[in-house]
Parts: C-alpha cells; sequence; structure tokens
C-alpha cells in the first residue's frame, strides 16, 4: 500500500501552508514573523512552513509553562493519569496520520512508524500514567515517636529538545513522565524535523490542559541556549551529540540545574558460533538482529553499527546477511513495502559519503553498497544511501564512530574475552546486542558490556519500562523507566516530631 | 588542555577561511570550534561565540583559524586516529547549537584521509 503524501489531495494528512509555535494551548506567530521552510527528505521538496522562533518565543513559552505549573502541580495523581491516557487515546485513534506526516518529514518507512513509533508513542503515555496513579512516598519510622515522611514533588517547567530521528517518539519519551511528575513543559523539536510533533499537537490541544505543553521550533543557535540556559527552567534534558550535551550541562551547571543527556554510542551486536547451530527459525533472527542497522536509516542513537561475528562462522553467517541486505527494498518511504527511506538532511547523507570512502581509505573492504542510491525518478531529489556494509578492524575511525546512516561495520572475533574486548573498546556504551543459544553466556556477556542497554537475543526492541540510557560518554539519566520520575521530582522530607517532650538542650 | 601535539593537523578550506571572517564581522569578535561526536549531528564541528563552551584539560587545541581557536576531546581524537582534520562548508544548516557559516550553509570536517571533492589551495595551519 502507498499513502499518498502530506499535503496531496486524497492524503490523509492536511498541510497548513505554515505553522506556528505552540504556546499555553495557542497557535502563536512568532515575534518576528519569521519562517522556514520544512522539507521532505524524500524529495526535497517543501512540505509546509514552520515558526523560525527567536528568544521572545521561548520567552512567551516560558511565560505559558509557568502559568500553567502550579495547576498542574497540584492535580491528583488520578487527574494527570486522565490527562495522560486522554493524550494516548487521541494519538491512538490519530495514529495513521501521524505515522504518514512523521514518515513523510524524517524519511523513515511508514512500516516503521505505523508498527514501531506511533504504538511506542502510545504506549508511553498509558505507562505514564500508570506509572503516576501507582506511585507512593515512603514513610520511615526514625524513632518512636519521629517520622520521615518523602513525598514526591515536581520541579516546575522544565525544557525539552529532542532529536530528529525519532520526533515523536523521542517527544513522547521525554515529555510522558515529566508531565506524569507534575511539571510543564517547554519541548524544542530538532530543526529537521519540527512539522510532525506540531502535527501532535493539533491532535491533543483539546486534551492538555492550556501551557501543560509547549513547543517553539527555530534553529539550535537562536533558540537552544535561550532555552536550556533559561534561568526559569527547573531542568533541561537533552538527546543529540556531545558538544552540545556538555554545552547542555555547562549551563545547567551555571543555573544550579539537573540535566538529563543521552548522547549516542557505537553499538556492538555480538553473534557467537552457536546461532548456527542450527537452520531454524532463531537463526533466521539473528540474521534479521544483523540487518537493523538499517532500522530508521541508521539514524538511531543505539544503531547496532559494529557487527562482531564469531570467526568460525563468519563465512556463512555473513553470506545469509549479506543476501537478506541485498534484498531490502529501498523507495518511497509511504509505501508499506519499503524497508530503507531516505536520510534525512543533504547534511546527513553527506556526512555518511564521507563516512564510507575514510573507511575506504583505511582499508575497509566494502562487502555491500556504498554509494548514494538510485531510486525512482519522484524520489530523484531524496537523499537515500545504499545499505552498505564495510569490513574492517575495530582501530578504524569507521568502528568508533556513529556514522548514523545505513553502514555496518563488520569484524570477527575468536572467543568471548576477545568479543568483550573489541566490544568495549569505544568511547561509548549506549546499547549492544549480544546473540547465542547459550543463556550463561549471554548473561556473562550481558554483564560485562559497559552499556546501559543490552539486548539478548533480539534488538531495537523499546518496550516503556525497560531503562535506557548510556554508560560512558553515552550520556547521564535514564529515560523509559518509571525511575524517571525520580528525574523529574524534588523530594520532600517532612521530619515530623510525635513526641511532647523538649530536647533539653536551652 | 592535553598535551597531545597538535600542531599542523587542522587544515581549512578557502570558503571555511571566508565564512570564519564573515562570522568574525558579524559576531563583533571570534568565534571557536569544538569537534563533535556521538548521535544525530555527531562529527560535525560545532560553532559557537569564542569561550561559549568551557574548555577543559580533555580538550585538544588542533588549530587557531585567524585567533579563532579549533578543539577536539582527547578521547575523540584517540578514536580518530589523531587524524588531520580539514575544517570546510557544506550546504544546508547547522544543527546542534551551531551558528551557521552562512546562508544555508553550515562547516564540516573532513578527514584527510578521504578524498576531497575540491581539491583547491587548502592552507595549513600551524
Amino acid at each position: 500500500m502507498k499513502y499518498v503524501p502530506p499535503g496531496e489531495t486524497g492524503s490523509i494528512v492536511s498541510v497548513e501552508p505554515r505553522y506556528e509555535n505552540f504556546i499555553g494551548g495557542k497557535w502563536l506567530a512568532p515575534t518576528q514573523g519569521k519562517y522556514r521552510v520544512d522539507l521532505s527528505p524524500a524529495t526535497g521538496r517543501p512540505i509546509t512552513e514552520v515558526a523560525q522562533s527567536t528568544p521572545e518565543d521561548v520567552e512567551l513559552a516560558l511565560d505559558a509553562a509557568h502559568a500553567a505549573k502550579d495547576a498542574w502541580g497540584e492535580a491528583s495523581a488520578t487527574e494527570r493519569a486522565v490527562v495522560l491516557n486522554g493524550i494516548a487515546d487521541v494519538i491512538e485513534k490519530n495514529q495513521e496520520m501521524l505515522a504518514v506526516a512523521e514518515s513523510w518529514e524524517n524519511g523513515k518507512p511508514v512500516r516503521e512508524t505505523l508498527n514501531a513509533d506511533l504504538p511506542l508513542v502510545v504506549d508511553h503515555f498509558r505507562y505514564f500514567a500508570a506509572a503516576a496513579r501507582a506511585e507512593e512516598g515512603r514513610s520511615t519510622e526514625i524513632e518512636k515517636d519521629l517520622v520521615a515522611y518523602h513525598f514526591r514533588e515536581p520541579l516546575g517547567v522544565v525544557g525539552q529538545i529532542v532529536p530528529f530521528n525519532f520526533p515523536l517518539l523521542m517527544a513522547a519519551w521525554k515529555l510522558a513522565p515529566a508531565l506524569a511528575a507534575g511539571n510543564t513543559s517547554v519541548i524544542k523539536p530538532a530543526s529537521p524535523t519540527p512539522w510532525s510533533i506540531l502535527k501532535l499537537a493539533e491532535v491533543i490541544e483539546d486534551v492538555v490542559p492550556p501551557g501543560v505543553i509547549n513547543i517553539v521550533t527555530g534553529p539550535g543557535a537562536e533558540i537552544g541556549k535561550a532555552l536550556a540556559a533559561n534561568p526559569r527552567i527547573a531542568k533541561i534534558s537533552f538527546t543529540g551529540e556531545t558538544v552540545t550535551g556538555r554545552l547542555i550541562m555547562q549551563y545547567a551547571a551555571q543555573n544550579l540545574i539537573p540535566s538529563t543527556v543521552e548522547l549516542g554510542g557505537k553499538s556492538p551486536n555480538i553473534f557467537f558460533n552457536d546461532v548456527m547451530a542450527h537452520d531454524d527459525e532463531f537463526l533466521d533472527k539473528a540474521v534479521e538482529g544483523l540487518v537493523l542497522y538499517a532500522f530508521n536509516k541508521g539514524e538511531v542513537c543505539t544503531c547496532p553499527s559494529r557487527a562482531l561475528i564469531q570467526a568460525d562462522i563468519y563465512d556463512e553467517f555473513m553470506a545469509r546477511c549479506l543476501d537478506r541486505i541485498g534484498k531490502i527494498k529501498q523507495g518511497n518511504p509511504l509505501d508499506t513495502a519499503t524497508m530503507l527511506g531516505p536520510q534525512v538532511s543533504a547534511q546527513q547523507i553527506e556526512k555518511i559519503a564521507s563516512y564510507v570512502e575514510i573507511g575506504k581509505n583505511e582499508g575497509a573492504e566494502v562487502l555491500i553498497g556504498g554509494n548514494r542510491a538510485s531510486v525512482d525518478a519522484e524520489f530523484a531529489g531524496g537523499y537515500y544511501f545504499e545499505p552498505t556494509v564495510l569490513r574492517g578492524n575495530n582501530k578504524m575511525r569507521v568502528f568508533q564512530e556513529e556514522i548514523f546512516g545505513p553502514v555496518l561495520a563488520v569484524t570477527t572475533f575468536e572467543d568471548e574475552a576477545d568479543a568483550l574486548a573489541i566490544a568495549n573498546d569505544t568511547l561509548y556504551g549506549l546499547g549492544a546486542g549480544v546473540w547465542t543459544r547459550d543463556g550463561t553466556l549471554a548473561y556473562k556477556m550481558g554483564r560485562g558490556l559497559k552499556a546501559g542497554r543490552v539486548w539478548t537475543n533480539c534488538y531495537h526492541q523499546y518496550p516503556a519500562g525497560a531503562a535506557f540510557g548510556g554508560y560512558k560518554i553515552s550520556g547521564i539519566g535514564r529515560e523509559n523507566h518509571l525511575m524517571m520520575l525520580d528525574h523529574y521530582s524534588q523530594t520532600k522530607n517532612l521530619l515530623v516530631s510525635y513526641s511532647v517532650k523538649p530536647l533539653g538542650l536551652f | 588542555m592535553s598535551d597531545i601535539p597538535a600542531a599542523g593537523r587542522l587544515t581549512v578550506t578557502p570558503e571555511a577561511r571566508e565564512a570564519i571572517s564573515h562570522l568574525r564581522a558579524a559576531q563583533g569578535g571570534p568565534v571557536m570550534f569544538v569537534q563533535s561526536g556521538g548521535c544525530c549531528a555527531g562529527s560535525t564541528p560545532m560553532c559557537f561565540p569564542d569561550g561559549e563552551l568551557i574548555i577543559g584539560d580533555i580538550d585538544v587545541l588542533l588549530g587557531d583559524i585567524d585567533g579563532c581557536p579549533f578543539y577536539i576531546d582527547a578521547r575523540l581524537d584517540d578514536a580518530w586516529g589523531r587524524d588531520q582534520l580539514i575544517l570546510d562548508v557544506a550546504t544546508g544548516p547547522p544543527e546542534g547549537f551551531s551558528l551557521a557559516a552562512g546562508d544555508n550553509l553550515h562547516f564540516i570536517t573532513r578527514s584527510s584521509a578521504c578524498a576531497a571533492p575540491s581539491t583547491t589551495s587548502e592552507w595549513s595551519l600551524p
């Protein structure tokens, strides 16, 4: 099935000529009246225009968030959960429309947005609705007549900066826990993908109290600092690259507020020889597990972009994988048969192409792909890159830095110790994958890997309830788990004496 | 700052040098570059007004373009094999909080190990 592109006759996605900021439950034109074109990476042609906001617009959003914070913070967990469930319900009703919008703006294949991104967004709000309801404070009888009560209290207004690779899911990962904990938010979408979250705002605007969610679009240099360094936020969270992560933490330090940063990885996906012990469904799953480097065009912080294959199965296992990679259908992201869409921007595809060149110059062997892809004439202006596999060694730059494209770096290992040494020889520690039929080996590897998430006999699953975050320079903090309520709360301790006796010191 | 030898490991294309000169004029002062890694816009150099990012002992000064310093995290520098980097500009707006290199232009770093698409004269820096 092929969906009609947003804005064209017959599309399930309506497109206005331009979109304002979503502030205080209203659509507000940017103060300086500037807009910029938002492109579809599938064609390189405009979808619409969005606000090119300036710091004044961030202040307006903060005004609205502050005006809403007391009522929202004092709402009962039941009331907040009703709103979060309401958000989930209206998104679910509009799931297909939002999936098509996000696919067209980001380039990710609609089979992914329909089956992964949007269902996960819906579930994420439900998970945190449930978490808010089930949340309990603790009390401790410190002495017979002295009791410590612990309550969670909201931080207030939080700033949230989301990346381009999952415009809706990363927004949900940040918004749902913040709102569940009683905070209001000012959120800045990434510059390449500002529109799909505005479509989401249209869907939820009647469900969310005004000012609880505020969305400001615009360039990071203009409004990123205006938000992240603003003394009127009580927390900042960010997903992106390392230098902006440092800057975010620096601004947070200067304002003495907490920050959560998720900064990417270079995740190893490790295949032990027993995956080939039988020619069965599990082997098929393992082969798909390797090919998942092409999921979302490789634009995933946890892209399994380093495959480590035990040397004695390398030839046969890789042959099966290359056969599967060769069958990847590339093209119109709105065709449900498409598996690989365009990269999000011209900048990204240039970077990917340059990394393949770097790899070749370092002596890596191109096993498949390696070039910009040619697709149907309709998408000739799109940013398509062939699914690519480079064989080399872990010291090469293509093994050390996230390419953020459909480019896999593959190497071999001899034994468990070798696999662990290679896997951990990286600056990053966000994700990892382990594939084996041996449960003990899987456990030992999982505990030995210096990464926040170790997928075991699976990869790229992101269910709410499984904590996600980085070791080493991959970031600080976690998402996607009820522990996020801690990250978005203050702890209030009431230390209460039920004794009438004075201390007797004075 | 780190004491890793950095001399001569940054080259700047004339286009990048011109963009820096315009930025200096527009900003009323020098800018700084910090090489990024990781997710999303990782691998691109971020350009800020000079002094915006606090430089630490972990950072290596790879070069200085007319008073505009270029830094890389020593760990990233090691992981990249202490490569020779080429600062250039490319089409498209910048990412992160980076300043643009001009209208619809952003700064990029290319590896000298990678054949450059444009081989116009590049000026090596001490």
